[in-house]
């Protein structure tokens, strides 16, 4: 079947692979060229070398700074949306009254697109901080905490749920049995069911990590970067670079092509901490 | 089993009830607002309408004029269901003949599939939207085949998934009634892959229903969806309307949770597979 099959690449694989070229192999080859050219569009290219790289790191400390509050920002999101999540899960899965209805409400958040999510919470944040007499938009740590009680607001349902799928695959057979042994519900946790769950920890941590870290919709509407491009994370930043000043297109590129190879490094590191888990399992 | 301690139950369900309050509560906020007059909204956003502050429908007729707001559920309702469509339909083909035709240009096209999973949107948006626009594809059909390909990555390493789990000999018996590729695809294959059809489904009507800066960039505002639409109402300078943004806010969330109510069970079992697999 295989010889009949392989005449038909036109009709089986033809259109995805064609569609798949347009909007990602060809601009991500000629992506990672134009990092090293100035341009304003592409057909105007002038070949740099690393003038754009320098650029992008030394002319002003905009990247830098976003990069380490994308980090903050990512760490702490990570663990506290993680944290919650876990501790929902476990509340959940004890087959008390009404768990469904309980996880339908906390995942619900998560379906809401990141634009509408950040206007949401311009409005609560500067709610609350309306009798202070100020805005969300006056000190970077409004910013900061805002985006982190939006992230949890959007994540923790989602990974409750994994952890929940995970909770539920333990055999009960050894949780009674951690109990027949003297075990305290406490360390039952602690050395049966926290490592039990391991693999849907690996998952969330990934996810949140990526998810955090990629972040930009959320960013654009909650704060838009102010005050100053203090609360600006690397996303955001690179658009601004590339639509915000005309001759900065390379620069632009050049941030995004590190931006890849920071999200490339995480997630090669998270497959070959799955990878090594396996083999222990 | 232990006996249950109907005391901590009690006070555990307490717990969730008020967090699952706490959770609602922004929706029911803004909700709330959107039908307050638009001077009122930022002074006292937690209070409920009062007589005085009660504004009816009008922020939602002055939000709907703004944005065109029915247009954009309209491109957003047609771009979503296509590109969906577009995406389920070519992709489960494409991984049936990557995982079938076994060979190094199949293997090698799996890995380009793999790889652009890890790639970030601000890597090729710049170049994307170029290209898109010498080809012509910056309209709402054109933009179909943007999603399609940016879509394959995830759906065409899940359905390989699967089909490497379909025992080939259900294909070869086909083959010997007499059945050509197409029609063991569409009578025998597809509809095995029933299940993570659905799963792929599900996680990319989520990803382009709330996409904004993609279609900013290739249809812009010629063709406002939803996300653009509401960014271009309260992303601009100048003084906002504050009333006409919490009708649009309440307006963009109503289609999500009708969606969510109904297909929650697809949705909630999509996600979970999806995790694990991506």
């Amino acid at each position: 079947m295989q010889k009949t099959l392989k005449k038909y690449f036109a009709f089986f694989a033809l259109p995805a692979v064609a569609a798949f070229c347009i909007s990602f192999v060809i601009p991500f080859v000629f992506g990672v060229g134009l990092s090293f050219a100035e341009f304003t569009t592409v057909s105007n290219a002038r070949y740099v070398g690393l003038q754009n790289y320098v650029k992008a790191f030394g002319e002003s400390a905009e990247f830098i700074r976003a990069l380490w509050f994308t980090v903050r920002f990512t760490v702490v999101s990570v663990v506290t949306v993680n944290a919650a999540a876990f501790f929902l899960a476990l509340l959940l899965t004890r087959g008390v009254a009404g768990t469904n209805l309980f996880r339908t409400v906390f995942f619900m958040p998560n379906l809401i697109g990141g634009i509408v999510l950040g206007y949401i919470w311009q409005l609560i944040i500067n709610g609350v901080l309306y009798p202070k007499g100020v805005t969300l938009l006056a000190d970077a740590r409004y910013g900061f905490w805002g985006m982190v009680a939006l992230m949890n607001w959007q994540m923790v349902g989602y990974m409750m749920i994994i952890y929940i799928a995970g909770l539920q695959n333990i055999p009960g057979e050894l949780i009674e049995a951690a109990a027949i042994d003297g075990s305290s519900p406490f360390q039952t946790l602690l050395r049966v069911t926290f490592p039990l769950v391991m693999p849907s920890v690996t998952i969330c941590t990934f996810l949140t990590l990526t998810n955090s870290f990629k972040m930009f919709d959320q960013n654009l509407a909650l704060t838009g970067g102010a005050p100053s491009e203090q609360t600006t994370m690397l996303a955001l930043n690179i658009y601004k670079t590339f639509y915000g000043r005309t001759g900065y297109e390379g620069v632009g590129q050049a941030k995004a092509v590190v931006f890849f190879l920071l999200v490339a490094a995480i997630a090669l590191t998270q497959l070959w901490l799955t990878r090594s888990r396996e083999v222990e399992g | 089993m232990a006996e249950r301690n109907h005391g901590l139950d009690l006070l555990i369900i307490l717990f969730i009830t008020l967090l699952s309050a706490l959770f609602l509560a922004p929706v029911f906020i803004i909700l709330m607002n959107s039908f307050k007059g638009r001077f009122f909204i930022s002074e006292e956003p937690f209070r409920l309408p009062t007589a005085e502050t009660f504004a009816g429908l009008e922020n939602y007729l002055t939000g709907v004029g703004k944005t065109g707001f029915f247009s954009a559920f309209g491109y957003s309702l047609f771009i979503t269901t296509g590109s969906v469509a577009a995406i389920v339909l070519f992709t489960s083909m494409t991984a049936w003949y990557i995982i079938r035709v076994k060979g190094r240009f199949t293997a090698f096209l799996y890995y380009c599939f793999v790889f652009s999973m890890i790639v970030p949107f601000q890597m090729v948006m710049f170049t994307m939207s170029k290209l898109a626009n010498v080809l012509r594809l910056d309209n709402a059909v054109g933009i179909l085949v943007i999603y399609l390909g940016f879509g394959a990555g995830l759906s065409v390493f899940m359905f390989s998934g699967f089909v490497r789990a379909i025992p080939l000999e259900i294909e070869e018996a086909a083959t010997i009634d007499g059945c050509g590729p197409v029609q063991i695809f569409f009578g025998v294959v597809l509809p095995i892959l029933r299940p993570t059809a659905i799963t792929v489904a599900i996680l990319n009507a989520m990803w382009v229903w709330n996409d904004y800066l993609l279609p900013l960039l290739v249809i812009g505002s010629k063709y406002r969806t939803i996300p653009v639409a509401v960014q271009y109402l309260v992303g601009g300078y100048g003084s906002k309307d504050m009333g006409a943004m919490m009708a649009m806010l309440v307006l963009s969330i109503i289609p999500i949770v009708i969606f969510y109510l109904f297909c929650q069970k697809y949705i909630i079992r999509g996600v979970i597979s999806g995790a694990v697999k991506g």
